[in-house]
């Protein structure tokens, strides 16, 4: 009896833990340490001038594009270099590189535009390039991850960053209400999408995507209720984060009344996490699902589709029509998904891709022409934008044009990738009616253009709601409204970069495409091979 | 037969605790029935054989999570019951209630129509019921947390310091003055939510007239009634004004 | 069932036949004897307290009830149980009537993990971890001399440590008046903030026992230790600094003086209690002094290996462990009084610096090294735990270097917050 006690207090065996490749976590510790070594420097240094924060923001992220190249040329060298590491927890393939640089881009180009608006609005400081850098690293872990807890860890360091971001004005009352609004609303999300993880674990007995594939592959459940009820929760907590119909409702308001930076960040980078995971979880896991999960995806997008295009429509303040288009996107990226296929998930890619650009850019525009407290963002205000400031008109006319899906910009190519994908996959009437919201969507931006370049400058800054202002905010609008725009150094390299991406690409799309198409998501468990090298 | 009981015994707690958390007008009161929750889920663990996760239960959610609820409660001074027959937003809480049941329908359709959905091939605490020896939850999880979720214990690191910082941001001192809110919106909202506000209120005072008058040529018990109505109107009454100021 | 009887089971030897009716009793009769031992050393204590303090400020204390007095505080109980019951207007009725309770169960529950006697002397005998056998006339069982040992140990108490939180805070809402409420704001956060030094410094503890239950860790700390004198206690192998940690948040954590800023008179009236009056105040009192019985035990437990000390005479020889920790219990309840008579009150905001700005991140700190220290045992093992091999210094150095540069950084940024707030004439 006294022997079994004793027993128990042999000595404690080592733990296992397992092999790490750390070249593969690379982009993630560029982009997490330098968050993390930006704020301890914050801390200690004396105030520096709010500049350096954003050029230090803007260098760790490109080094954290460039560290990836080195990987891809690892990942795409053999058909099978594509790998996961620490227990299967991280993948290593195209896919997850792919997104990886489209995050870190999209944070360098915000981190720019953010140079110029926080000083305007008197916020400067390293927070909102802390904030960002570790945002991305959770978009970084999402795109990486190739287990259903991390890609939750993911999507929280990811929202969490991003409600404190949409916040950040801390002296504009939109923006603290954007933010308690997407806070509250993202959390209940979250709530949605834990549940989703413990019914699938439940049903499947393994968080690991490679596990559960193995599992669904190999076995034929008698009742997969509980699988079933584990896709409808996940889909709702990923479906909020790429602002999908129904759970759209946040966007309109928190685009809104958020600094205009960081929704362009949120516009790019948060829905290209929210994609990578839907594709990884979805299109890949539960391949052998796909007749369950496919008609979701399918009303989703046409939902999606054509209320963003239609309310969009109906809206007099830029930056939420904006929001709506986004939504409208949203459905296109939901079309190249619900095709299941290699063809959709590289249209959406291509998509991802050319549409961080562009969004940035218009936000980036937003910002620039949005003035003194980032308000003034209705379709008046922007009347007379080309005599203004013509260069700004002009980038903007290319980021709409391209968002509206016409020949020689990436966003036709971006439209036509999705819908031929569905057509491959014979959702023809998906095809008809995202075809047709393009159309609506058009309509849209055509209002946005024709405000800036057609509309007299005699009636501008006098509509009903400017009389309603006070006086003194009257006559800053006016001065403002009058005056050139003065664009900042940073904000016009990120306008003139996505400009040209969006031009260039949309002439001569091949090297985008080509990376897209080697970019595909795979599972693979640890290779034996890198085993032996790691031990 | 001891396990039933204590899973009955819990169950209740479990239940007549989440109940009350929406059903109590006091939000401390509602902390304290959340709380009553916490526990009753704690024994539960323990009866599951999952000791650790009963102990941290019971630290992390009463011990940390109800306190600082409670702080906020106190010290922003929301402890007094609200008038909650006043929508915010007209006919929210008729969808809510139907998406709520749905929901819910449907959750316990699927968890009671299957049976045999869960396959539950290994669990992070261990065997269950298994040898004296093997009863060491610490262990269990921490080889979990090392091995198969070593990536996601890492990766929290971040999600803890983002949480920091986000806190530290969002309640920085503010320099400056608060940037004008267009109007359009605001006052549209503010001047709605008063409508309905002044609405009840009259309602109220109306249903109140209504009582006493009854109260005058009704019979004793009709009084008795009316007068437990009047008490309630008045209560309310003194709660809306509670709540506007 | 299997699950339940498992959970019964925990290590004691006492349940490894089944749950008998001879085992209930002795259950029983260990819940009674804990019960009635808190009780009378928290008369003893509050005497002993009132006596001590007395003495230090050069009075007589109280003389009258019994021989020296001891009899007062049962006076004391008497009086209060007869006071009238005052329960404020303005009050939650069922919160103030609850708060009492949520303060005095705690200090009980916690007690019941503290070992308190057996002979743990060595670990390598079975018959000296700890385990006391009845006489044959008593039913020959063996059994710990602790109430209970769950796997969790030491967390069960860091538990109650915190809903004992409630009760404060409760008992200061539910009062309805303002310096109540303060008070009680004051003592939750106060008591919120000192935790996490005070689990922080546990974590060195269960880093060094590699277990949670509180016999483990006794018995972790049995046998003979460094050159045959040198006792291999956790105070000593964790090198002072935890304890000394712990010590000072257990103080904060029980609102003793000099952090007793919750009943600052001068400020507070009575604190949290101030409505409080007859047997619900009596609670109070109790609870206040059953967590200080019971939080020197936990140090006694946990850094000074329980009820260890050398056997002097095998005749009663189950006697000693018993002896040798109510003496260590002793020396760290007058440390208690002690700090009392001597140490003038904390500002709040000292106090709030002192828990997070010192204490929290000296207990990491320490903790990384030790967990450095771990590892160079791991790594080469062959260096047996030795202090001074080139392996062990390599490594202590990188991990005193890593520490040095943090608490650099640390002290920087704290100092250039504190010039921030001077340059925007912040005040607090």
């Amino acid at each position: 009896m006294l022997q079994t006690l004793l027993a128990q207090q042999a000595p404690i065996e080592a733990i296992d833990t397992p092999a790490i490749d750390w070249a593969i976590l690379a982009p993630l510790l560029v982009m997490a340490v330098g968050g993390i070594l930006m704020l301890t420097f914050a801390s200690v240094l004396k105030r520096l001038p709010s500049s350096v924060w954003s050029v230090a923001a803007v260098v760790i992220s490109l080094v954290t594009a460039i560290t990836v190249i080195p990987l891809w040329m690892r990942v795409t060298d053999t058909a099978n270099s594509a790998t996961s590491t620490l227990a299967g927890a991280v993948a290593f393939d195209g896919f997850s590189l792919f997104l990886t640089v489209v995050i870190a881009l999209s944070v360098a180009l915000s981190a720019m535009l953010a140079d110029g608006y926080l000083k305007r609005e008197g916020l400067e400081g390293p927070e909102l390039f802390v904030l960002l850098m570790m945002s991305a690293s959770g978009g970084i872990i999402m795109s990486f991850a190739n287990d259903l807890i991390v890609l939750f860890i993911g999507l929280e360091i990811l929202s969490i960053a991003v409600y404190v971001l949409a916040a950040m004005h801390t002296r504009k009352l939109q923006s603290q209400e954007a933010g308690i609004k997407y806070f509250v609303l993202g959390a209940f999300s979250s709530a949605f999408f834990l549940y989703g993880i413990a019914m699938i674990y439940g049903a499947t007995g393994s968080t690991n995507l490679i596990d559960i594939k193995n599992f669904l592959s190999a076995t034929v459940l008698a009742d997969d209720a509980l699988l079933l009820a584990g896709f409808a929760l996940m889909l709702v907590g990923l479906a909020f984060k790429v602002a999908a119909v129904p759970f759209h409702f946040w966007t309109p308001d928190v685009y809104q009344g958020a600094p205009s930076p960081v929704v362009a960040y949120m516009a790019s980078a948060v829905k290209a996490a929210g994609f990578a995971g839907i594709i990884r979880v979805f299109v890949l896991t539960f391949e052998q699902y796909r007749t369950d999960w496919q008609p979701v995806i399918y009303v989703l997008a046409i939902l999606t589709l054509l209320t963003g295009s239609f309310l969009a429509i109906v809206q007099t303040d830029v930056k939420r029509m904006l929001a709506y288009s986004s939504i409208s996107h949203a459905g296109f990226l939901l079309v190249g998904v619900q095709a299941a296929t290699d063809r959709g998930v590289n249209a959406v890619l291509f998509y991802l891709a050319v549409y961080s650009f562009m969004v940035i850019g218009s936000f980036g525009v937003l910002t620039v022409a949005g003035g003194v407290g980032d308000n003034a963002h209705t379709l008046d205000d922007y009347k007379g934008l080309s005599k203004r400031s013509p260069m700004l008109a002009f980038a903007m006319m290319i980021f709409l044009f391209s968002q509206a899906g016409v020949p020689l910009t990436t966003g036709f190519f971006a439209k036509f990738g999705v819908i031929s994908a569905a057509i491959d996959a014979r959702s023809f009437w998906l095809a008809v009616v995202a075809m047709i919201s393009a159309v609506i969507a058009a309509f849209l931006y055509l209002k946005v253009i024709v405000a800036m370049f057609f509309a007299g400058d005699d009636d501008h800054g006098h509509g009903a709601d400017a009389e309603d202002a006070a006086d003194a905010s009257e006559a800053d609008a006016d001065d403002a409204g009058h005056e050139p725009i003065d664009i900042p150094l940073g904000a016009g390299i990120a306008i003139g970069v996505c400009a040209l991406v969006t031009v260039v690409f949309g002439i001569w799309p091949g090297p985008i495409d080509d990376l897209a198409r080697e970019a595909l998501p795979r599972l693979v468990a640890e290779s034996s091979a890198f085993l032996e090298i790691g031990n | 037969m001891v396990e039933i009981i204590v899973f009955a015994v819990c169950a209740a707690i479990v239940l007549v605790g989440a109940v009350g958390v929406i059903a109590a007008r006091n939000p401390v009161h509602s902390a304290l029935f959340l709380i009553q929750t916490l526990f009753g889920m704690a024994v539960l663990f323990i009866s599951l054989e999952a000791h650790f996760l009963a102990a941290v239960q019971v630290v992390v959610y009463a011990g940390a999570i109800v306190i600082l609820f409670l702080f906020v409660i106190m010290l922003l001074g929301v402890d007094q019951a609200e008038d909650l027959n006043i929508e915010p937003i007209v006919g929210q809480r008729f969808i809510a209630f139907i998406v709520g049941a749905a929901t819910f329908v449907l959750m316990v359709a699927t968890l009671a129509g299957s049976s045999d959905a869960i396959t539950g091939q290994r669990q992070a605490t261990g065997p269950l019921g298994d040898e004296l020896t093997d009863n060491n939850n610490v262990r269990e999880l921490a080889e979990a947390l090392f091995t198969d979720y070593v990536f996601a214990f890492e990766a929290t690191a971040i999600l803890l310091t983002i949480a920091v910082v986000g806190a530290v941001v969002l309640a920085k001192r503010t320099s400056g003055e608060m940037l004008p809110v267009p109007q359009n919106t605001l006052e549209i909202r503010e001047a709605d939510y008063q409508a309905r506000v002044d609405a009840r209120a009259a309602e109220l005072e109306a249903n109140a007239a209504a009582a006493a008058e009854a109260g005058e040529d009704g019979s004793a018990e009709a009084s008795s009634a009316a007068a437990s109505d009047d008490d309630t109107a008045d209560d309310e009454m003194a709660d809306a004004e509670g709540g506007d100021a | 069932m299997a699950g339940l009887t498992n959970t019964l089971a925990g290590l004691d030897p006492l349940f490894l036949n089944g749950v008998t009716l001879e085992v209930l009793i002795i259950v029983l009769v260990k819940v009674v004897i804990s019960f009635g031992v808190l009780l009378v050393s928290v008369m003893l204590m509050v005497w002993f307290e009132r006596k001590l303090v007395s003495d230090m400020q050069n009075r007589i204390g109280p003389n009258r009830a019994g021989p020296w007095g001891i009899l007062q505080t049962l006076a004391d109980g008497i009086k209060l149980f007869f006071k009238e019951d005052l329960q404020p207007d303005s009050s939650d009725p069922f919160v103030f009537k609850l708060a009492p309770y949520l303060s005095l169960i705690p200090a009980f529950l916690t007690f019941a993990i503290i070992p308190i006697g057996g002979n743990f002397s060595d670990p390598s005998d079975p018959s000296k971890t700890g385990i006391i056998t009845l006489p044959d006339w008593l039913g020959g069982e063996s059994t710990y001399l602790q109430l209970a040992d769950p796997p969790v140990g030491v967390l069960l108490f860091l538990a109650m440590s915190s809903i004992a939180v409630y009760g404060v805070m409760l008992a200061g809402w539910a009062s309805g008046s303002k310096y109540p409420l303060l008070g009680s704001v004051r003592a939750s956060a106060q008591m919120v903030s000192y935790e996490a030094a005070l689990g922080l410094s546990l974590a060195t503890i269960f880093l060094q026992s590699r277990s949670l239950s509180t016999h483990d860790i006794v018995a972790d700390q049995a046998g003979a230790g460094w050159l045959g004198i040198i006792p291999h206690w956790n105070v000593i192998v964790t090198g002072f600094v935890p304890f000394v940690v712990f010590l000072i948040a257990a103080t904060a954590e029980l609102n003793r003086p000099p952090f007793d800023l919750v009943e600052a008179e001068q400020e507070l009236v009575g604190g949290f209690h101030t409505e409080y009056s007859s047997i619900r105040f009596a609670m109070f009192f109790l609870a206040e002094f059953m967590n200080t019985v019971t939080l020197s035990a936990i140090m006694v437990t946990l850094f000074f290996g329980g009820p260890a000390g050398p056997i002097l005479w095998d005749g009663v020889a189950w006697l000693w462990p018993i002896l040798w920790f109510l003496l260590k219990l002793f020396v760290f309840l007058f440390t208690f009084v002690w700090f009392r008579a001597t140490l003038p009150r904390f500002r709040y905001d000292q106090l709030m610096d002192l828990g997070w700005k010192v204490l929290i991140p000296i207990s990491l700190g320490w903790f990384l090294f030790l967990a450095g220290r771990n590892v160079v045992d791991d790594r080469w093992p062959n260096t047996n735990g030795s202090l001074f091999s080139v392996e062990v210094l390599i490594l202590l150095g990188i991990t005193i270097a890593i520490l040095t540069v943090g608490a650099l950084l640390l002290y920087s940024a704290i100092r250039n917050a504190a010039e921030k707030r001077e340059l925007e004439e912040v005040t607090f």
